[in-house]
């Protein structure tokens, strides 16, 4: 066992530092954290300059091919291009969705000329690419989906409703699956495409979230016209392309959100419990132990991915540990934090809240990320089902015509 | 990036579940609930012969030549199997003193002795309640003897000596005792899993050559912090196995017409299980690396290990017998021999909270630093 990196690893380690020390300054982990998600119109100016600026250095699109404006590189080098990103203070990543998990699938199935249109702008920032699958009544159950794309003539027209689409009020694209035969089982009647998002027939209204912001939407199609170069997959694959499009998210791991264990530390450092610091009463002291375990052991979990994706193997569904641990000891933590401050812990002034009011936005933002991307349940089903062999929940749609079930949605 | 086992290893690995799986099935554990059979004497000699004994020893005193990884990989296998040997007494602690703080010649009387399996150690430092502390060893050592009264000590009432915990005039310090000699009283006592028996020692003016290299607590924290991670790793293997356990039965068991492990309630559960194991194994894994390279940083991955493994085998040990129901609840079902040794090994070398709090105070260490 040993943690060093291979001579070509340390190597790309020491570019990339480089380039991000030439270009960004350090993270200051006292300095106010953005808002979740929120993006104006200057953060977004800035993380489309960042993008570019990452791009024309060769360190966006790391493992894409070269031939689309790629570096070729390896799953380890975007792990240790993430790991360094992380400790310099860069714009919110809008560019995640985009370039994880759309531009990816329309490698798998676009034609030459739509990637030699699209793939490039996307990586060099400057079109911004969302992911429209989840509907109203189609969340954890989203081959459920109602939206209907249907054929015309040579073209498709299609009509519905998605909902928590992250960014589409500042995308430029996206990629939609839609069901095309509503008459054959629901995973069969689908059909992916890209659309243009500001064609007309798509409408974004923003959703206005419990912690505040507007970080997903509602996206309306009225009779929102499609040629067929635009379909992804054959008609009825949709169910395919949307895995190929999932799988992508895998990788897509990230640091823990804050407020994480560092910053409780810090905090009960800071405050004070009975005229002595938080962090000198044992109480606090065992709460902090028993996150500290699981961070780590989260920590090293992500060494053995790391391990597994040097060797040129694929991690599996095993990696939804970390989205059920992060979420739910965000939460934990941020309450706890809260409840370090006593009376004042309700306060989520900036101006007055410890740390800028990081504890109580988290404890805001929480609920969010127990359900966004997975919720809790999925990711539990996932690993007994896919990690643990667990038989699957039997499932009275499964085998049935769509339309034969559909009223009751 | 390598953490991962070395090929070696896992060769071990291989080699110690096919021997286990034949020579330490559920049926010898069960059996050493009551009395210990021959079989587990056995088994011992046995693993001497392997080798076992003597992974992480010194090879001038019969030691085997491996290190932590392959120390490692065994408590795990014996923690997953219920081994009813006291390797982490016998080898991880007693003979880890005698290696750590022993003279030469106490090294070259003991360790290849112990190595072979011809003799076995005891590790005394717990005197009844309370957690691991200088204050907590009231024995006293004077004028090369013993007085005092240690409780619960591993493999006390088999063992032929032990290394006891007492206060000189300089405080802490470590001395191997004759546990045949003169001065010496053990009573056995229950103990919450019986297949791993342990004793109650009192010794009167009882004679005792002290660890030259054990002088202060320091020392004995060292130790315990050594221990630690094959203690963890035994407790990870335990939780392995009552999870696929678990996972087994909810597979082949049916109600209301379907395997009770498609229902929501028991892959839930199941999964959280799944989760802290893991998060137990990737802090393990770490400590491992510590304890053979890293020195400076084995107190926190230590007890980081010890605090996650312990919880986690409660938790596959629990939830094993829960996923079983009422027959889980049986004395002929396996599931409570690994809730009898979660909790054994969880106080084996001072409580949960004893490692949350070292956890925590070398934490502010590494932060200070």
């Amino acid at each position: 066992m040993d943690f060093d990196d291979t001579p070509d690893e340390a190597a790309f380690r020491a570019e990339a530092r480089a380039f991000l020390d030439a270009n960004r300054p350090r993270k200051d982990r006292a300095r106010a954290a953005p808002r979740y998600g929120e993006v104006d119109a200057a953060e977004l100016a800035r993380a489309k300059a960042w993008q570019a600026r990452k791009a024309a250095a060769g360190f966006a699109g790391i493992t894409w091919p070269r031939e689309w404006g790629g570096r070729g590189g390896s799953p380890m080098q975007q792990i240790i291009w993430n790991q360094e990103e992380a400790g310099y203070d860069v714009p919110y990543d809008v560019f995640l969705i985009g370039l994880g998990m759309c531009i990816p699938t329309l490698m798998a199935y676009a034609g030459r000329p739509v990637l030699e249109r699209y793939v490039r702008p996307a990586l060099r920032g400057e079109e911004i690419w969302c992911q429209l699958f989840s509907e109203p009544a189609a969340g954890s159950d989203v081959a459920g989906l109602c939206t209907r794309a249907e054929r015309n003539g040579e073209d498709w027209v299609v009509n519905g409703q998605k909902v928590w689409t992250s960014g589409a009020h500042f995308c430029d694209f996206g990629l939609l699956l839609a069901r095309s035969d509503p008459a054959v089982p629901k995973h069969a009647g689908l059909t992916a495409f890209w659309i243009d998002m500001k064609a007309p027939g798509v409408e974004v209204r923003p959703i206005h979230q419990m912690s505040g912001g507007s970080h997903f939407n509602e996206v309306f199609f009225t009779d929102l016209r499609l040629a067929d170069r635009q379909r992804l997959g054959a008609p009825g694959q949709g169910w395919k392309v949307a895995l190929t499009t999932l799988m992508n998210e895998r990788l897509a791991v990230g640091e823990p959100r804050r407020p994480d264990i560092h910053d409780l530390i810090a905090l009960a450092r800071a405050v004070a419990i009975d005229g002595r610091p938080a962090i000198a009463d044992p109480a606090v002291r065992l709460k902090i132990a028993e996150w500290w375990a699981d961070s780590a052991g989260l920590a090293y979990t992500r060494f053995r991915t790391m391990t597994a994706l040097s060797r040129g193997q694929t991690p599996g569904p095993e990696n939804a540990i970390a989205k059920v641990v992060n979420a739910a000891r965000l939460q934990a933590i941020a309450a706890y934090g809260m409840d370090l401050l006593g009376q004042a812990g309700a306060i989520a002034d900036p101006a007055l809240a410890p740390m800028a009011g990081l504890f109580q936005d988290g404890l805001l933002a929480a609920p969010g990320q127990r359900i966004a991307g997975g919720t809790d349940e999925i990711l539990r089903n996932i690993i007994a089902e896919r990690v643990l062999g667990l038989p699957a929940e039997p499932r009275v749609d499964k085998d049935m015509p769509f339309n034969r079930h559909a009223p009751a949605r | 990036m390598n953490f991962a086992f070395s090929d070696d290893s896992r060769l071990l690995r291989d080699q110690a579940r096919r021997f286990l799986a034949e020579r330490c099935p559920a049926s010898l554990v069960r059996a050493a609930l009551d009395a210990a059979p021959p079989q587990a004497a056995a088994l011992w000699r046995e693993m001497a012969g392997l080798g076992w004994l003597g992974v992480g020893l010194p090879e001038a005193h019969g030691g085997a030549g491996l290190g932590a990884e392959a120390l490692c990989v065994l408590a795990e296998e014996l923690g997953r199997a219920l081994a009813p040997v006291p390797f982490l007494s016998g080898r991880c602690l007693a003979a880890e003193a005698i290696a750590q703080c022993g003279s030469p010649a106490q090294q070259a009387a003991w360790l290849p002795r112990l190595a072979a399996g011809e003799a076995t150690a005891a590790f005394a430092l717990a005197e009844g309640a309370g957690d691991p502390s200088p204050g907590a060893i009231r024995a006293r050592l004077r004028n090369g003897r013993i007085d005092g009264t240690k409780l619960p000590v591993a493999d006390g009432m088999n063992a032929d000596i032990a290394v006891i915990a007492a206060q000189d005039a300089d405080g802490p310090v470590l001395a191997l005792v004759d546990l045949a000699g003169p001065g010496v009283e053990r009573q056995p006592m229950a103990m919450i899993d019986p297949s791993l028996p342990h004793a109650n020692v009192t010794c009167r003016a009882a004679p005792a050559e002290r660890l030259p290299g054990a002088a202060g607590w320091n020392a004995i924290a060292a130790l315990l912090d050594r221990a630690a991670v094959p203690a963890a790793f035994a407790a990870l293997g335990g939780a392995s196995a009552a999870l696929e356990m678990a996972v087994a039965y909810a597979k082949e068991r049916h109600a209301f017409g379907r395997a009770i492990g498609s229902f929501q309630a028991i892959k839930h559960k199941l999964a959280d299980v799944y989760v802290a194991v893991e998060l137990a194994r990737s802090n393990a894994w770490y400590a491992c690396w510590a304890l053979e390279r890293d020195a400076g940083a084995l107190p926190l991955a230590a007890a980081t290990a010890k605090v996650s493994a312990d919880a986690a085998f409660f938790q596959a040990a629990k939830e094993n017998i829960q996923t079983h129901g009422g027959i889980g609840f049986t004395w002929d079902a396996d599931p409570h021999l690994f809730y009898r040794r979660a909790m054994l090994l969880a106080h084996a070398l001072g409580g949960p909270r004893f490692w949350k709090e070292r956890m925590m105070a070398a934490l502010e260490t590494a932060n200070a630093a």
